[in-house]
């Protein structure tokens, strides 16, 4: 795994150098900050429930990040030819494709953590527990990271940017409404559908009220191997072309 | 030794390379040389397994590329036609990335990288920015990551591609230092560059290969091919172009006329001919009242046995 941890350095310190996923944060991080403070703080509520609505807001700026923080990740390296140095070197699809979603997760995972301040207010304001905020940021980690999956495969399919952006985005929008469509249709599809769906299932039922459940963490997991797999596999079918 | 049987590659339909075989033995310097879509990029990026081949087979000191690619990337620095820069990164972290990918320790690259600085003389830009750097700089650092690790062999897709003319010489020297301790295999179109680099030259055109030899040894078996070319005012009336094309083809010697271009006012004709025959040209020439404005006898060696190889390859010549 040594190819993996190299070319994470890199990725990492390219996230920490450039400018672009600075503002991404900055821009999200201020959108939530707003939210938070224009409707999870209005009137007198449960502290609990300011809490939930915190996490909803949240959920929303870890999946734009999935997104946003991985649509270059493959396709800029095509585009830019630096990609070459990647495949002709004794590095497997694997490896490459880890390297970049474990730096991508690592970004992620500081940008989620720059809103903590929010839960801590609450915590000081009302009765909620450490517990039920670990369990909403595993939650919005979790979730931020299947959306990072997702955004690699769309990057992993496409030279240019824009487009690889569009697939990833139009593939995480699907999942996070498929509890929506599903509802239109009849049983058994209805609850297989209902069981893919990426946002309100498993994260609004469960990690947004502080409810950790087995289920829905295999799931998450789950959902990032997959998508992974489809990367390294589309990286495979390309990497000799 | 790197060998190549019956090597192949299609892309959809249409034939790219092959089938082509030829061998490169160690320590040899090797040029590529053909016409845009003759092939190299084609057949380099085979060899540096980056693209897999549609038949045949390519063993690199003995192991085979294809199915073995993983083994074989270890022994090769490949620079591409565009080098395969990270604009982020300083030359100094880009080159430990390069090598620490190619299976290096961390003190193993730390130790080499001064090596690779001096040799690739980039030194002075070492802690810059890639991106901020230029064109001639850029293609160097695409060197210094391709021999970072010590590569026993070195393949280079046109390295002075988009380089001045300074550049273009200091690339040279480079190459040339590099042969001391890598077998390299470079590409080009351009004829001066190859023949002033390479110990043997394969010629490609339309994906075949063409020719193989030194330089010297291409030229002699094409010996018996001249070139001449001839410059001759336009004479006025209807069709000149087919007027002096009439009187050039009816010369003792002259094989094949060209197509012509305009220059200097007149239009100039290259002759492929068996002889030097300036002087029954110009004769012709002056005979059918048209005025010689240039007449010239002069290309190198290689440059006709190329003209003439891919002539050839066209269906031209």
């Amino acid at each position: 795994m040594a190819a993996t941890s190299i070319i994470y350095r890199r990725e990492l310190g390219a996230y920490l150098r450039s400018y672009f996923p600075w503002v991404i944060a900055a821009v999200l991080l201020l959108a939530d900050g707003i939210l938070f403070q224009a409707y999870a703080m209005q009137g007198e509520q449960l502290s609990a429930i300011v809490l939930e609505r915190f996490f909803y807001f949240s959920s929303g700026v870890a999946l734009f990040a999935g997104i946003l923080l991985s649509f270059r990740l493959i396709a800029e390296e095509r585009q830019t030819h630096s990609i070459v140095l990647l495949t002709t070197s004794p590095v497997r699809d694997v490896q490459i494709v880890l390297g970049k979603f474990f730096a991508a997760l690592t970004f992620l995972a500081i940008l989620l953590a720059l809103s903590f301040y929010m839960p801590l207010l609450i915590k000081v304001n009302g009765k909620i527990t450490f517990a039920q905020v670990l369990v909403g940021y595993l939650g919005l980690l979790l979730l931020g990271g299947a959306a990072l999956s997702i955004g690699i495969f769309g990057s992993s399919l496409a030279k240019n940017q824009i487009i690889a952006a569009l697939a990833g985005a139009a593939i995480v929008f699907i999942m996070c409404f498929l509890y929506m469509f599903a509802k239109k249709l009849d049983s058994p599809v209805r609850e297989v559908l209902q069981e893919l769906d990426l946002w309100w299932i498993h994260f609004q039922n469960s990690f947004m009220r502080g409810v950790l459940n087995l289920k829905d963490v295999v799931y998450y997991l789950a959902v990032i191997y997959f998508f992974l797999l489809l990367a390294v596999k589309t990286l495979e079918a390309k990497r000799w072309q | 030794m790197i060998r190549a049987t019956n090597l192949s590659k299609f892309y959809g339909g249409k034939r790219a390379l092959g089938p082509v075989s030829f061998e490169i033995n160690d320590g040899e310097t090797v040029g590529f040389l053909g016409l845009n879509g003759a092939g190299k990029t084609t057949a380099l990026r085979i060899l540096a397994c980056d693209l897999r081949p549609s038949g045949g087979s390519v063993e690199v000191g003995g192991v085979d590329a294809v199915n073995d690619a993983h083994e074989v990337r270890k022994r090769i620095g490949f620079l591409p036609e565009h080098p395969p820069l990270y604009q982020d990164m300083t030359v100094l972290d880009y080159l430990s990335f390069s090598g620490e990918l190619r299976g290096m320790s961390r003190s193993q690259v730390k130790r080499r990288i001064p090596d690779v600085l001096d040799i690739t003389d980039l030194g002075e830009v070492s802690e810059d920015v890639i991106g901020t750097l230029s064109h001639g700089f850029r293609q160097r650092v695409g060197v210094a990551q391709a021999i970072i690790h010590q590569p026993k062999f070195l393949i280079l897709d046109e390295p002075t591609r988009g380089l001045d003319p300074v550049q273009i010489v200091e690339m040279r020297n480079l190459i040339h230092d590099l042969k001391q301790n890598h077998t390299v295999m470079i590409s080009s179109h351009i004829l001066t560059e190859i023949s002033q680099t390479c110990d043997r030259l394969l010629v490609l055109g339309k994906g075949k290969l063409l020719g193989s030899g030194s330089e010297h040894e291409l030229a002699a078996s094409e010996s018996e091919i001249r070139q001449v070319t001839v410059t001759v005012r336009p004479p006025a009336g209807d069709d000149p172009k087919a007027k002096i094309r009439t009187v050039l083809e009816a010369v003792d010697g002259v094989k094949a006329v060209g197509e012509p271009f305009e220059q200097g006012g007149g239009l100039q004709f290259s002759l492929t001919t068996n002889k030097d025959c300036r002087a029954e040209v110009s004769r012709a020439v002056v005979d059918a009242k048209l005025d010689l404005l240039k007449l010239d006898y002069g290309r190198s060696e290689l440059e006709n046995t190329f003209i003439r190889l891919v002539g050839g390859a066209d269906g031209s010549n």
